[in-house]
Protein backbone atom coordinates (compact mmCIF):
# COMPACT_ATOMS: atom_id res chain seq x y z
CA UNK A 1 0.00 0.00 0.00
CA UNK A 2 1.01 3.37 -0.88
CA UNK A 3 0.03 6.78 1.12
CA UNK A 4 -0.66 9.92 -0.91
CA UNK A 5 2.44 11.25 -0.34
CA UNK A 6 4.71 8.52 -1.03
CA UNK A 7 3.00 8.53 -4.21
CA UNK A 8 3.72 12.33 -4.68
CA UNK A 9 7.11 11.81 -3.85
CA UNK A 10 7.77 9.35 -6.76
CA UNK A 11 6.26 11.60 -9.47
CA UNK A 12 8.22 14.30 -11.00
CA UNK A 13 6.85 17.44 -9.60
CA UNK A 14 4.42 19.41 -11.81
CA UNK A 15 5.29 22.22 -14.04
CA UNK A 16 3.27 25.41 -12.68
CA UNK A 17 2.87 29.00 -13.62
CA UNK A 18 1.82 31.92 -11.71
CA UNK A 19 -1.09 33.51 -13.37
CA UNK A 20 -0.87 37.21 -13.63
CA UNK A 21 -3.64 39.30 -12.35
CA UNK A 22 -5.41 42.19 -12.81
CA UNK A 23 -3.19 44.39 -10.88
CA UNK A 24 0.33 43.54 -11.93
CA UNK A 25 -1.00 44.00 -15.70
CA UNK A 26 -2.84 47.23 -15.29
CA UNK A 27 -0.89 50.64 -14.50
CA UNK A 28 2.35 49.92 -15.80
CA UNK A 29 1.15 49.16 -19.57
CA UNK A 30 0.69 52.13 -22.30
CA UNK A 31 -2.24 53.47 -21.95
CA UNK A 32 -5.16 52.76 -24.49
CA UNK A 33 -5.86 56.22 -26.03
CA UNK A 34 -1.87 56.55 -26.37
CA UNK A 35 -1.84 53.57 -28.34
CA UNK A 36 -5.20 54.54 -30.31
CA UNK A 37 -3.79 57.84 -31.33
CA UNK A 38 -0.34 56.75 -32.02
CA UNK A 39 -0.86 55.19 -35.41
CA UNK A 40 -2.90 57.22 -37.26
CA UNK A 41 -0.11 60.14 -36.21
CA UNK A 42 2.22 58.15 -37.66
CA UNK A 43 0.61 57.32 -40.80
CA UNK A 44 -0.05 61.28 -41.39
CA UNK A 45 3.74 61.62 -40.27
CA UNK A 46 5.13 59.09 -42.72
CA UNK A 47 2.45 60.83 -45.22
CA UNK A 48 4.17 64.48 -44.89
CA UNK A 49 7.64 62.96 -45.07
CA UNK A 50 6.56 61.26 -48.58
CA UNK A 51 5.42 64.36 -49.97
CA UNK A 52 8.13 66.93 -48.59
CA UNK A 53 10.86 64.30 -50.42
CA UNK A 54 8.78 64.65 -53.50
CA UNK A 55 8.31 61.25 -53.72
CA UNK A 56 4.29 61.74 -53.74
CA UNK A 57 3.97 64.54 -56.07
CA UNK A 58 1.22 67.12 -55.43
CA UNK A 59 -0.89 66.37 -58.52
CA UNK A 60 -1.32 62.63 -57.13
CA UNK A 61 -1.78 63.61 -53.57
CA UNK A 62 -1.62 67.04 -51.37
CA UNK A 63 0.65 66.89 -48.53
CA UNK A 64 -0.98 66.75 -44.95
CA UNK A 65 -0.04 70.26 -44.24
CA UNK A 66 -1.08 71.63 -47.68
CA UNK A 67 -4.68 70.09 -46.86
CA UNK A 68 -4.53 71.92 -43.48
CA UNK A 69 -4.08 75.01 -45.00
CA UNK A 70 -6.45 74.78 -47.66
CA UNK A 71 -9.34 73.65 -45.02
CA UNK A 72 -8.01 76.91 -43.28
CA UNK A 73 -8.48 78.68 -46.64
CA UNK A 74 -12.55 76.98 -46.97
CA UNK A 75 -13.21 77.69 -43.54
CA UNK A 76 -12.59 81.30 -44.26
CA UNK A 77 -14.36 81.79 -47.31
CA UNK A 78 -17.46 79.85 -45.64
CA UNK A 79 -17.37 77.12 -48.49
CA UNK A 80 -16.88 74.19 -45.78
CA UNK A 81 -20.10 75.21 -43.79
CA UNK A 82 -22.43 76.13 -46.66
CA UNK A 83 -21.34 72.62 -48.52
CA UNK A 84 -21.52 70.65 -44.77
CA UNK A 85 -24.64 72.68 -44.40
CA UNK A 86 -26.33 71.48 -47.70
CA UNK A 87 -25.19 68.33 -47.77
CA UNK A 88 -26.28 67.39 -43.84
CA UNK A 89 -30.00 68.81 -44.95
CA UNK A 90 -29.65 66.07 -47.49
CA UNK A 91 -29.01 63.25 -45.71
CA UNK A 92 -30.85 63.58 -42.72
CA UNK A 93 -33.84 64.60 -45.44
CA UNK A 94 -33.38 61.19 -46.92
CA UNK A 95 -32.65 59.80 -43.56
CA UNK A 96 -35.73 60.61 -41.82
CA UNK A 97 -38.07 59.14 -45.21
CA UNK A 98 -36.36 56.26 -45.44
CA UNK A 99 -36.03 55.56 -41.25
CA UNK A 100 -40.10 56.68 -41.50
CA UNK A 101 -40.75 54.39 -44.32
CA UNK A 102 -38.35 51.29 -43.06
CA UNK A 103 -39.98 51.52 -39.57
CA UNK A 104 -43.55 51.00 -40.66
CA UNK A 105 -43.27 48.48 -43.47
CA UNK A 106 -40.93 46.31 -41.02
CA UNK A 107 -43.36 46.68 -37.95
CA UNK A 108 -46.34 45.72 -40.42
CA UNK A 109 -44.52 42.93 -41.96
CA UNK A 110 -42.99 41.48 -38.65
CA UNK A 111 -46.11 41.68 -36.50
CA UNK A 112 -49.02 40.63 -38.70
CA UNK A 113 -48.91 37.71 -41.37
CA UNK A 114 -50.69 39.23 -43.69
CA UNK A 115 -48.62 42.09 -43.64
CA UNK A 116 -45.72 39.88 -44.35
CA UNK A 117 -47.45 38.32 -47.56
CA UNK A 118 -48.30 42.13 -49.02
CA UNK A 119 -44.73 43.98 -47.97
CA UNK A 120 -42.13 41.33 -47.60
CA UNK A 121 -42.08 39.76 -50.88
CA UNK A 122 -41.60 43.10 -52.79
CA UNK A 123 -39.54 44.58 -50.67
CA UNK A 124 -36.69 41.37 -50.90
CA UNK A 125 -37.44 42.07 -54.84
CA UNK A 126 -36.67 45.42 -54.78
CA UNK A 127 -33.78 44.96 -52.26
CA UNK A 128 -31.35 43.41 -54.88
CA UNK A 129 -32.04 46.13 -56.93
CA UNK A 130 -28.59 48.23 -56.84
CA UNK A 131 -29.62 51.07 -55.02
CA UNK A 132 -27.20 53.63 -57.25
CA UNK A 133 -28.38 51.91 -60.17
CA UNK A 134 -31.62 53.87 -60.04
CA UNK A 135 -29.79 56.93 -60.24
CA UNK A 136 -30.65 57.25 -64.09
CA UNK A 137 -34.40 56.20 -63.37
CA UNK A 138 -34.88 58.97 -60.84
CA UNK A 139 -33.40 61.77 -62.48
CA UNK A 140 -35.91 61.00 -65.39
CA UNK A 141 -38.43 60.93 -62.68
CA UNK A 142 -37.45 63.69 -60.43
CA UNK A 143 -35.36 66.11 -62.44
CA UNK A 144 -31.92 67.22 -61.26
CA UNK A 145 -33.23 69.14 -58.20
CA UNK A 146 -32.33 68.02 -54.54
CA UNK A 147 -35.41 65.21 -54.77
CA UNK A 148 -33.77 62.86 -57.19
CA UNK A 149 -30.64 62.95 -54.04
CA UNK A 150 -33.16 62.48 -51.01
CA UNK A 151 -34.84 59.76 -52.50
CA UNK A 152 -31.41 58.36 -53.65
CA UNK A 153 -30.47 57.75 -49.90
CA UNK A 154 -33.87 57.51 -48.60
CA UNK A 155 -33.98 53.97 -50.44
CA UNK A 156 -30.22 53.27 -49.24
CA UNK A 157 -31.34 53.37 -45.63
CA UNK A 158 -34.92 51.69 -46.42
CA UNK A 159 -33.70 48.31 -47.27
CA UNK A 160 -31.07 47.47 -44.55
CA UNK A 161 -32.60 48.97 -41.37
CA UNK A 162 -36.14 46.69 -42.90
CA UNK A 163 -33.88 43.99 -43.07
CA UNK A 164 -32.75 44.34 -39.83
CA UNK A 165 -36.02 45.32 -37.81
CA UNK A 166 -38.08 42.58 -39.34
CA UNK A 167 -35.30 40.16 -38.48
CA UNK A 168 -35.44 41.70 -34.86
CA UNK A 169 -39.15 41.19 -34.77
CA UNK A 170 -39.49 37.97 -35.88
CA UNK A 171 -36.30 36.67 -33.85
CA UNK A 172 -38.47 37.48 -30.33
CA UNK A 173 -37.77 34.91 -27.48
CA UNK A 174 -41.23 33.21 -27.64
CA UNK A 175 -40.99 32.08 -24.44
CA UNK A 176 -40.98 36.02 -23.25
CA UNK A 177 -43.98 36.57 -25.12
CA UNK A 178 -45.70 33.25 -23.79
CA UNK A 179 -44.59 34.48 -20.09
CA UNK A 180 -46.02 38.14 -21.09
CA UNK A 181 -49.69 36.49 -22.19
CA UNK A 182 -49.96 34.72 -18.44
CA UNK A 183 -49.20 38.10 -16.73
CA UNK A 184 -51.98 39.15 -18.51
CA UNK A 185 -50.43 41.39 -21.32
CA UNK A 186 -52.63 42.07 -24.59
CA UNK A 187 -51.10 42.12 -27.94
CA UNK A 188 -50.38 45.60 -27.32
CA UNK A 189 -48.46 45.25 -24.05
CA UNK A 190 -46.85 42.57 -25.53
CA UNK A 191 -45.82 44.66 -28.67
CA UNK A 192 -44.76 47.51 -26.44
CA UNK A 193 -43.28 45.66 -23.35
CA UNK A 194 -41.59 42.45 -25.02
CA UNK A 195 -41.75 42.80 -29.04
CA UNK A 196 -40.41 46.18 -29.72
CA UNK A 197 -37.28 46.55 -26.93
CA UNK A 198 -36.27 42.65 -28.13
CA UNK A 199 -36.04 44.23 -31.43
CA UNK A 200 -34.06 47.05 -30.54
CA UNK A 201 -30.52 45.82 -30.84
CA UNK A 202 -31.44 44.42 -34.02
CA UNK A 203 -32.94 48.02 -35.20
CA UNK A 204 -30.03 49.63 -33.51
CA UNK A 205 -27.76 47.33 -35.56
CA UNK A 206 -29.77 48.47 -39.26
CA UNK A 207 -29.35 51.74 -38.35
CA UNK A 208 -25.18 51.83 -37.93
CA UNK A 209 -25.55 49.90 -41.60
CA UNK A 210 -27.90 52.41 -42.58
CA UNK A 211 -25.91 55.28 -42.22
CA UNK A 212 -23.04 54.21 -43.94
CA UNK A 213 -25.01 53.52 -46.97
CA UNK A 214 -26.77 56.99 -46.57
CA UNK A 215 -23.25 58.59 -46.86
CA UNK A 216 -22.31 56.51 -49.81
CA UNK A 217 -25.51 57.54 -51.56
CA UNK A 218 -24.67 60.96 -51.00
CA UNK A 219 -21.83 60.90 -52.36
CA UNK A 220 -22.54 59.25 -55.58
CA UNK A 221 -25.92 61.57 -55.47
CA UNK A 222 -23.71 64.80 -55.15
CA UNK A 223 -20.86 63.68 -57.74
CA UNK A 224 -23.26 63.16 -60.40
CA UNK A 225 -25.15 66.38 -60.72
CA UNK A 226 -25.20 69.04 -58.05
CA UNK A 227 -24.83 72.42 -57.97
CA UNK A 228 -23.66 72.72 -53.65
CA UNK A 229 -22.59 70.38 -51.33
CA UNK A 230 -19.47 68.34 -50.49
CA UNK A 231 -19.76 65.99 -53.25
CA UNK A 232 -20.05 69.00 -55.73
CA UNK A 233 -17.00 71.39 -54.31
CA UNK A 234 -15.27 67.95 -54.65
CA UNK A 235 -16.38 67.35 -59.17
CA UNK A 236 -15.09 71.75 -58.98
CA UNK A 237 -11.96 70.72 -57.64
CA UNK A 238 -11.17 67.24 -59.82
CA UNK A 239 -11.29 69.67 -63.14
CA UNK A 240 -8.40 71.43 -61.56
CA UNK A 241 -6.43 68.86 -60.10
CA UNK A 242 -6.70 70.28 -56.24
CA UNK A 243 -5.89 67.23 -54.75
CA UNK A 244 -6.34 68.90 -51.47
CA UNK A 245 -9.56 70.10 -51.50
CA UNK A 246 -10.60 66.77 -52.88
CA UNK A 247 -9.19 65.07 -49.01
CA UNK A 248 -10.65 68.03 -47.32
CA UNK A 249 -13.59 66.62 -48.56
CA UNK A 250 -12.91 63.43 -47.88
CA UNK A 251 -12.31 64.63 -44.24
CA UNK A 252 -15.61 66.71 -44.48
CA UNK A 253 -17.63 63.46 -45.68
CA UNK A 254 -15.19 60.81 -42.73
CA UNK A 255 -15.89 63.88 -39.71
CA UNK A 256 -19.82 63.78 -40.71
CA UNK A 257 -20.02 59.78 -40.92
CA UNK A 258 -17.99 59.63 -37.34
CA UNK A 259 -20.68 61.78 -35.94
CA UNK A 260 -23.38 59.57 -37.45
CA UNK A 261 -21.45 56.57 -35.59
CA UNK A 262 -21.42 58.63 -32.35
CA UNK A 263 -25.17 59.23 -32.42
CA UNK A 264 -25.33 55.96 -32.98
CA UNK A 265 -23.22 54.59 -29.83
CA UNK A 266 -25.17 57.08 -28.07
CA UNK A 267 -28.74 55.88 -28.90
CA UNK A 268 -26.60 51.93 -28.24
CA UNK A 269 -25.63 53.25 -24.78
CA UNK A 270 -29.26 54.49 -23.62
CA UNK A 271 -31.49 52.04 -25.19
CA UNK A 272 -29.24 48.64 -24.27
CA UNK A 273 -27.75 49.21 -21.20
CA UNK A 274 -29.45 45.97 -20.05
CA UNK A 275 -28.11 43.89 -22.09
CA UNK A 276 -25.35 41.66 -21.02
CA UNK A 277 -22.59 42.59 -23.64
CA UNK A 278 -18.93 40.95 -24.22
CA UNK A 279 -16.93 44.45 -24.19
CA UNK A 280 -13.43 43.09 -25.41
CA UNK A 281 -11.17 42.54 -22.79
CA UNK B 1 -62.38 27.73 -22.53
CA UNK B 2 -62.14 29.68 -19.28
CA UNK B 3 -64.68 32.08 -21.38
CA UNK B 4 -67.40 33.92 -19.19
CA UNK B 5 -67.13 34.67 -15.65
CA UNK B 6 -68.15 31.05 -13.58
CA UNK B 7 -69.04 30.34 -9.76
CA UNK B 8 -66.74 27.53 -9.97
CA UNK B 9 -66.12 25.88 -6.67
CA UNK B 10 -63.00 24.69 -7.58
CA UNK B 11 -59.65 26.73 -8.89
CA UNK B 12 -59.26 23.70 -11.32
CA UNK B 13 -62.16 21.34 -12.92
CA UNK B 14 -61.28 19.65 -15.68
CA UNK B 15 -63.09 17.17 -17.90
CA UNK B 16 -62.25 14.51 -20.76
CA UNK B 17 -59.14 17.02 -21.89
CA UNK B 18 -57.50 15.49 -24.79
CA UNK B 19 -54.58 16.94 -26.54
CA UNK B 20 -53.19 15.65 -29.92
CA UNK B 21 -49.90 16.57 -31.34
CA UNK B 22 -49.97 15.43 -34.89
CA UNK B 23 -51.13 11.83 -34.54
CA UNK B 24 -49.60 11.36 -31.22
CA UNK B 25 -51.95 11.74 -28.45
CA UNK B 26 -50.24 13.56 -25.61
CA UNK B 27 -53.49 13.64 -23.18
CA UNK B 28 -56.50 11.53 -23.44
CA UNK B 29 -59.82 11.93 -21.16
CA UNK B 30 -58.04 13.36 -18.44
CA UNK B 31 -59.96 14.64 -15.43
CA UNK B 32 -58.49 16.79 -12.72
CA UNK B 33 -60.04 18.85 -9.82
CA UNK B 34 -58.07 21.20 -7.20
CA UNK B 35 -59.45 22.62 -4.24
CA UNK B 36 -59.46 26.10 -3.01
CA UNK B 37 -55.66 26.36 -1.20
CA UNK B 38 -54.73 22.77 -1.59
CA UNK B 39 -50.96 22.11 -2.79
CA UNK B 40 -50.86 19.40 -5.86
CA UNK B 41 -47.43 17.97 -7.18
CA UNK B 42 -47.84 16.19 -10.37
CA UNK B 43 -45.17 13.82 -11.09
CA UNK B 44 -44.39 11.58 -14.29
CA UNK B 45 -42.13 10.38 -16.67
CA UNK B 46 -40.22 13.00 -18.98
CA UNK B 47 -42.61 13.35 -22.08
CA UNK B 48 -45.57 12.19 -20.60
CA UNK B 49 -47.53 15.86 -20.72
CA UNK B 50 -46.95 17.47 -17.57
CA UNK B 51 -46.40 21.31 -19.34
CA UNK B 52 -48.56 20.31 -21.95
CA UNK B 53 -51.71 19.82 -19.32
CA UNK B 54 -49.94 23.10 -17.32
CA UNK B 55 -49.73 25.26 -20.39
CA UNK B 56 -53.99 23.90 -20.96
CA UNK B 57 -54.27 25.70 -17.59
CA UNK B 58 -52.45 28.52 -18.27
CA UNK B 59 -54.61 29.19 -21.22
CA UNK B 60 -51.36 29.27 -23.22
CA UNK B 61 -52.73 25.71 -25.41
CA UNK B 62 -56.50 26.05 -26.84
CA UNK B 63 -55.97 23.26 -29.40
CA UNK B 64 -57.85 20.74 -27.13
CA UNK B 65 -60.64 18.83 -26.35
CA UNK B 66 -62.89 18.63 -23.54
CA UNK B 67 -64.23 20.96 -20.30
CA UNK B 68 -61.25 23.08 -18.82
CA UNK B 69 -62.57 25.51 -15.73
CA UNK B 70 -59.72 27.41 -14.10
CA UNK B 71 -59.30 30.27 -11.72
CA UNK B 72 -59.49 33.27 -13.24
CA UNK B 73 -56.75 34.89 -10.77
CA UNK B 74 -53.86 32.34 -11.73
CA UNK B 75 -50.17 32.81 -12.36
CA UNK B 76 -47.15 30.79 -13.77
CA UNK B 77 -43.73 30.53 -12.41
CA UNK B 78 -41.90 28.26 -15.56
CA UNK B 79 -38.52 26.02 -15.39
CA UNK B 80 -36.73 29.09 -16.63
CA UNK B 81 -37.16 32.79 -14.48
CA UNK B 82 -38.75 34.21 -17.78
CA UNK B 83 -38.01 37.68 -16.99
CA UNK B 84 -37.75 40.89 -19.60
CA UNK B 85 -34.12 41.72 -19.26
CA UNK B 86 -35.07 45.52 -20.79
CA UNK B 87 -37.65 45.74 -17.75
CA UNK B 88 -35.90 46.43 -14.21
CA UNK B 89 -36.41 43.79 -11.74
CA UNK B 90 -39.29 45.99 -10.33
CA UNK B 91 -41.22 46.60 -13.47
CA UNK B 92 -41.11 43.20 -14.14
CA UNK B 93 -42.77 42.31 -10.95
CA UNK B 94 -45.43 44.70 -11.79
CA UNK B 95 -46.06 43.80 -15.63
CA UNK B 96 -49.33 43.04 -16.65
CA UNK B 97 -51.19 44.81 -13.76
CA UNK B 98 -53.74 47.12 -14.24
CA UNK B 99 -52.99 50.86 -13.63
CA UNK B 100 -48.94 52.69 -13.46
CA UNK B 101 -46.43 50.65 -11.95
CA UNK B 102 -47.14 50.71 -8.52
CA UNK B 103 -43.07 50.38 -7.30
CA UNK B 104 -43.87 49.86 -3.53
CA UNK B 105 -46.28 46.86 -4.55
CA UNK B 106 -43.52 45.86 -6.46
CA UNK B 107 -40.91 45.71 -3.32
CA UNK B 108 -43.47 44.49 -1.19
CA UNK B 109 -43.71 41.36 -2.79
CA UNK B 110 -39.78 41.40 -3.41
CA UNK B 111 -39.20 41.72 0.16
CA UNK B 112 -41.18 38.48 0.51
CA UNK B 113 -38.82 36.92 -1.56
CA UNK B 114 -36.01 38.16 0.34
CA UNK B 115 -34.89 40.57 -2.83
CA UNK B 116 -36.08 43.84 -1.62
CA UNK B 117 -32.15 45.21 -2.57
CA UNK B 118 -32.18 44.02 -5.92
CA UNK B 119 -35.33 46.14 -7.29
CA UNK B 120 -33.52 48.30 -9.15
CA UNK B 121 -31.08 46.64 -11.28
CA UNK B 122 -31.46 44.41 -14.82
CA UNK B 123 -31.96 41.12 -14.64
CA UNK B 124 -28.80 40.53 -16.27
CA UNK B 125 -27.21 40.83 -12.92
CA UNK B 126 -29.52 38.19 -10.54
CA UNK B 127 -27.95 34.86 -9.80
CA UNK B 128 -30.22 31.93 -10.79
CA UNK B 129 -31.79 31.27 -7.63
CA UNK B 130 -32.73 35.23 -7.22
CA UNK B 131 -33.89 35.72 -10.93
CA UNK B 132 -36.23 32.54 -9.91
CA UNK B 133 -37.38 34.16 -6.32
CA UNK B 134 -37.84 37.60 -8.69
CA UNK B 135 -40.12 35.20 -10.86
CA UNK B 136 -42.16 33.74 -7.62
CA UNK B 137 -42.88 37.54 -6.41
CA UNK B 138 -44.29 38.66 -10.22
CA UNK B 139 -46.44 35.61 -9.67
CA UNK B 140 -47.58 36.30 -6.01
CA UNK B 141 -48.02 40.02 -6.45
CA UNK B 142 -51.32 39.04 -8.64
CA UNK B 143 -52.74 37.27 -5.50
CA UNK B 144 -53.75 34.43 -7.65
CA UNK B 145 -56.35 31.87 -6.48
CA UNK B 146 -54.51 29.62 -8.77
CA UNK B 147 -50.40 29.13 -8.81
CA UNK B 148 -49.12 27.02 -11.51
CA UNK B 149 -45.74 25.67 -11.25
CA UNK B 150 -43.46 23.78 -13.85
CA UNK B 151 -40.17 22.48 -12.88
CA UNK B 152 -39.56 25.49 -11.13
CA UNK B 153 -36.65 24.53 -8.88
CA UNK B 154 -34.87 22.50 -11.41
CA UNK B 155 -32.26 24.55 -12.77
CA UNK B 156 -31.13 25.66 -9.34
CA UNK B 157 -28.29 23.77 -7.67
CA UNK B 158 -29.16 21.68 -5.17
CA UNK B 159 -28.67 24.03 -1.98
CA UNK B 160 -30.73 26.70 -3.45
CA UNK B 161 -33.06 24.43 -4.76
CA UNK B 162 -33.36 23.59 -0.96
CA UNK B 163 -34.10 27.66 0.10
CA UNK B 164 -36.35 28.01 -2.63
CA UNK B 165 -38.32 25.13 -1.85
CA UNK B 166 -38.50 26.32 2.05
CA UNK B 167 -39.83 29.51 0.41
CA UNK B 168 -42.37 28.45 -1.84
CA UNK B 169 -43.39 26.23 1.38
CA UNK B 170 -43.76 29.70 3.44
CA UNK B 171 -45.06 31.83 0.52
CA UNK B 172 -48.22 28.79 0.19
CA UNK B 173 -48.89 28.93 3.82
CA UNK B 174 -49.10 33.11 3.57
CA UNK B 175 -51.35 33.40 0.50
CA UNK B 176 -53.34 30.48 0.42
CA UNK B 177 -53.64 29.78 -2.91
CA UNK B 178 -53.90 26.60 -4.67
CA UNK B 179 -50.73 25.24 -5.63
CA UNK B 180 -50.39 22.87 -8.86
CA UNK B 181 -46.47 22.27 -9.00
CA UNK B 182 -45.06 19.91 -12.08
CA UNK B 183 -41.83 18.28 -10.45
CA UNK B 184 -39.94 15.03 -11.32
CA UNK B 185 -38.28 14.83 -8.11
CA UNK B 186 -40.28 12.93 -5.51
CA UNK B 187 -38.88 14.11 -2.48
CA UNK B 188 -39.89 18.03 -3.21
CA UNK B 189 -43.27 16.51 -4.17
CA UNK B 190 -43.43 14.89 -0.83
CA UNK B 191 -42.30 17.93 1.10
CA UNK B 192 -44.41 20.47 -0.10
CA UNK B 193 -47.47 18.41 -1.50
CA UNK B 194 -51.30 18.00 0.46
CA UNK B 195 -51.52 15.37 -2.96
CA UNK B 196 -49.58 13.86 -5.19
CA UNK B 197 -50.69 12.85 -8.96
CA UNK B 198 -48.83 10.81 -11.22
CA UNK B 199 -49.45 11.05 -14.48
CA UNK B 200 -49.00 8.10 -17.24
CA UNK B 201 -50.99 7.25 -20.58
CA UNK B 202 -52.51 11.03 -21.09
CA UNK B 203 -54.11 10.80 -17.83
CA UNK B 204 -53.73 11.00 -13.62
CA UNK B 205 -52.74 7.54 -13.17
CA UNK B 206 -52.44 7.60 -9.14
CA UNK B 207 -53.86 10.44 -7.00
CA UNK B 208 -53.36 9.74 -2.92
CA UNK B 209 -53.58 12.19 -0.20
CA UNK B 210 -49.47 12.86 1.91
CA UNK B 211 -50.98 12.26 5.25
CA UNK B 212 -48.02 13.16 7.17
CA UNK B 213 -47.31 16.46 9.50
CA UNK B 214 -45.92 19.77 8.29
CA UNK B 215 -42.91 20.21 8.53
CA UNK B 216 -41.90 17.32 6.66
CA UNK B 217 -38.94 14.70 8.07
CA UNK B 218 -37.13 13.67 4.86
CA UNK B 219 -35.98 10.88 8.02
CA UNK B 220 -39.29 10.09 8.70
CA UNK B 221 -40.48 6.34 8.08
CA UNK B 222 -43.51 7.09 6.80
CA UNK B 223 -42.04 9.58 4.76
CA UNK B 224 -39.42 6.87 2.96
CA UNK B 225 -42.49 4.56 2.97
CA UNK B 226 -44.57 6.85 0.51
CA UNK B 227 -41.19 7.92 -1.36
CA UNK B 228 -40.25 4.26 -2.08
CA UNK B 229 -44.43 3.43 -3.19
CA UNK B 230 -44.30 6.59 -5.75
CA UNK B 231 -40.60 5.78 -7.18
CA UNK B 232 -42.58 2.30 -8.21
CA UNK B 233 -44.96 3.76 -9.23
CA UNK B 234 -42.47 5.73 -11.32
CA UNK B 235 -41.09 2.54 -12.95
CA UNK B 236 -38.20 3.62 -10.17
CA UNK B 237 -37.41 0.81 -8.11
N1 LIG C 1 -45.62 21.92 -29.57
C1 LIG C 1 -45.46 20.58 -29.63
N2 LIG C 1 -45.46 19.96 -30.83
C2 LIG C 1 -45.30 18.62 -30.91
N3 LIG C 1 -45.15 17.82 -29.87
C3 LIG C 1 -45.13 18.36 -28.65
C4 LIG C 1 -45.29 19.79 -28.46
N4 LIG C 1 -45.25 20.05 -27.15
C5 LIG C 1 -45.07 18.86 -26.53
N5 LIG C 1 -45.02 17.85 -27.42
C6 LIG C 1 -44.85 16.43 -27.13
O1 LIG C 1 -45.77 16.10 -26.12
C7 LIG C 1 -45.18 15.21 -25.20
C8 LIG C 1 -45.34 15.75 -23.79
O2 LIG C 1 -44.53 16.87 -23.64
P1 LIG C 1 -44.42 17.65 -22.27
O3 LIG C 1 -45.78 17.99 -21.80
O4 LIG C 1 -43.49 18.79 -22.47
O5 LIG C 1 -43.76 16.56 -21.31
P2 LIG C 1 -43.29 16.69 -19.80
O6 LIG C 1 -44.16 15.75 -19.04
O7 LIG C 1 -41.87 16.23 -19.77
O8 LIG C 1 -43.45 18.10 -19.36
C9 LIG C 1 -43.74 15.02 -25.61
O9 LIG C 1 -43.61 13.80 -26.28
C10 LIG C 1 -43.48 16.17 -26.56
O10 LIG C 1 -42.59 15.77 -27.55
MG1 LIG D 1 -42.00 19.58 -18.86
Amino acid sequence: MTTTSERARAQAPPAVETLRTVRERGPDRVPRWLVKTASPVVLVALWQVLSSTGLLPRDVLASPATVLTTAADMWAEGTVQSAVGVSLLRVVAGIAIGLVTAVVLATLSGLFRRGEDVIDAPVQMLRTVPVIGLIPLLIIWFGIGEEPKIVLIALAVTFPLYMNLFGGIRNVDATLVEAARTLGLGWFGQVRHVILPSAMPQFLVGLRYSLGTAWLALVFGETINATSGIGYEMNTAREFFQTDVIVVCLALYALLGLLGDGIVRLLERGFLSWRPAFSGR
Amino acid sequence: MATGVQRAVNPVSVRGLSRRFGDRTVLSDLDLDIEPGQFVALLGASGCGKSTLLRILADLDHDVTGEVTVARRRAVGFQAPRLLPWRKVWRNVVMGLPGRPDRARAEAALEEVGLSHRSDVWPKVLSGGEAQRAALARALVREPDLLLLDEPFSALDALTRITARGLVDELWQRHGCAVLLVTHDVEEALVLADRVLVMDGGRIAHDAPVDLDRPREVTDPDFQHLRAELLGRLGVH
